[in-house]
């Protein structure tokens, strides 16, 4: 939906959410480019309930967001759906809304306490060589691992499962690193660049990561621009999404940003051919092995470049960034650790 | 000091890892076959496992780090 441009008129608009979680006729069978709209999701507490009807019908905000924050579910969808208006947007919400300041202020205070609760679990001991450290805090990942299972044991269920969560982040991928692009200087600018060039297909079109992804998707029979793909999404999926975008939206926090890519980087390659591998076992699209086999070669190259060219450069021309590097990398591994024991969990059940 | 930025490298040596090659190169593998690069920036292996030689696939990250290339 597009913004008609009239701030003036106090009338709430016309639209209303659709009472189906459907696409509109108009958004099948594009091609992955340009499968942006979605609409707004499920609400999963009372106070994602206040943002989305904020969002979709202008209902007022709570003054205090974290007065009727139910749990933690209910902040991170509260705050990926705010965040979404930034990289896609709704189907049924104004584009303007993405810079309604009274979503600013609830963004700023969910932001806050979700902020402060990765710092306090995450935050690193200090080094003066942080190219060892993230390569540290990479092979500290040794807990259960998702592709492991993938590989061996998972069954098509679970696969397509673990699929359609993953949608969330590689529909997106590499989108929020692009916000620190501009916050960079030098060495460390250039080669985000290189690096983000290889992500957005080095120029052609039917290469680009995100688009593969897709593909993949399609070919296991999944709409990729489907509401149910973050409707079914778990927390421990939001929070990784959201300390992305979280990560990437701020200047302040550029140094997390790029340890975060640093660390989902140097954790890729290896669990990509496992996944690739599993994916050929069960009989999947060869489209989603595809992505997975892209992967196993681009992030071998990434992860040097992420560390060795962007992080270690970064942190030389601002030596204050250093904390918030590994912090970044911290979370990326923590989030997935979380991820992998809440769905190993779930299946061993 | 020198006047402006450093030159960036075109060949990387990563430590305990592949060897990183900016630009277009055509890479001579052991048995003579030549491989074309395909990216802004490829890795060549150097630990002589990957699976994908001659580019870097990983694999060297599985190996113990005293035999992984120096
Ligand atoms: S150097 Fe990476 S697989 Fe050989
Ligand atoms: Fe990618
Ligand atoms: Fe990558």
């Amino acid at each position: 939906m597009t913004s008609n441009g009239d701030f003036s008129s106090g009338h709430p608009r016309p639209t209303r959410r659709a009472p189906s979680g459907e696409r509109p006729e108009a958004f099948r069978g594009r091609p992955p480019g340009y499968l942006s709209h979605v609409l707004t999701p499920k609400p999963r507490g009372r106070l994602s309930e206040a943002v989305i009807d904020h969002l979709v019908d202008r209902a007022p905000l709570p003054a205090d967001p974290l007065e009727v924050l139910d749990h933690d579910e209910d902040l991170q969808l509260a705050l990926w759906t705010v965040y979404e208006l930034a990289y896609r947007g709704f189907d049924d919400v104004d584009d303007a809304m993405e810079w309604d300041p009274d979503l600013l202020r609830v963004r700023r205070d969910l932001e806050q306490v979700f902020e402060a609760e990765l710092r306090a679990r995450c935050t690193q001991p200090e080094t003066d060589d942080v190219v060892t450290a993230l390569f540290d805090i990479a092979e500290s990942d040794d807990g259960p691992s998702l592709a492991h299972h993938v590989q061996r044991k998972a069954t098509k269920e679970q696969v397509l499962q673990l699929l359609r969560m993953r949608s969330v982040y590689h529909l997106k991928e590499a989108d929020p690193t692009t916000w620190t692009l501009p916050r960079l200087t030098g060495r460390a600018r250039a080669a985000l660049v290189e690096l983000q060039y290889d992500e957005f297909g080095a120029g052609r079109p039917d290469r680009v990561h995100q688009d593969l992804f897709a593909r993949g998707l399609q070919a296991c029979g999944i709409d990729p621009a489907s509401r149910r793909l973050v409707d079914e999404a778990p927390v421990q999926v939001l929070r990784q999404n959201n300390a992305l975008s979280l990560f990437g939206l701020h200047r302040r926090l550029r140094g997390a940003s790029l340890g975060h890519l640093a660390a989902f980087e140097a954790t890729s390659s290896v669990p990509s051919r496992r996944m690739a591998r599993g994916i050929q076992r069960l009989g999947l699209p060869q489209e989603m092995a595809d992505y997975y086999l892209e992967h196993v070669e681009a992030d071998a190259i990434h992860e040097q470049l992420a560390i060795r060219e962007i992080c270690a450069p970064l942190v030389e021309g601002e030596p204050h960034l250093a904390g918030d590097v590994l912090l970044g990398a911290a979370v990326c591994v923590a989030l997935e650790a979380d991820l992998a024991e809440h769905l190993l969990e779930e299946w061993s059940a | 000091m020198s006047q402006g930025p450093e030159p960036r490298p075109d060949v990387i040596l990563c430590p305990g890892g592949p060897m990183l090659l900016r630009g277009d190169h055509v890479v001579q593998d052991a048995d003579g076959v030549g491989h074309a690069t395909t990216r802004p920036v490829s890795a060549v292996c150097r630990c002589l496992r990957s699976a994908t030689s001659p580019w870097c696939d990983g694999t060297h990250k599985l190996l113990p780090p005293e035999q992984r290339p120096a």
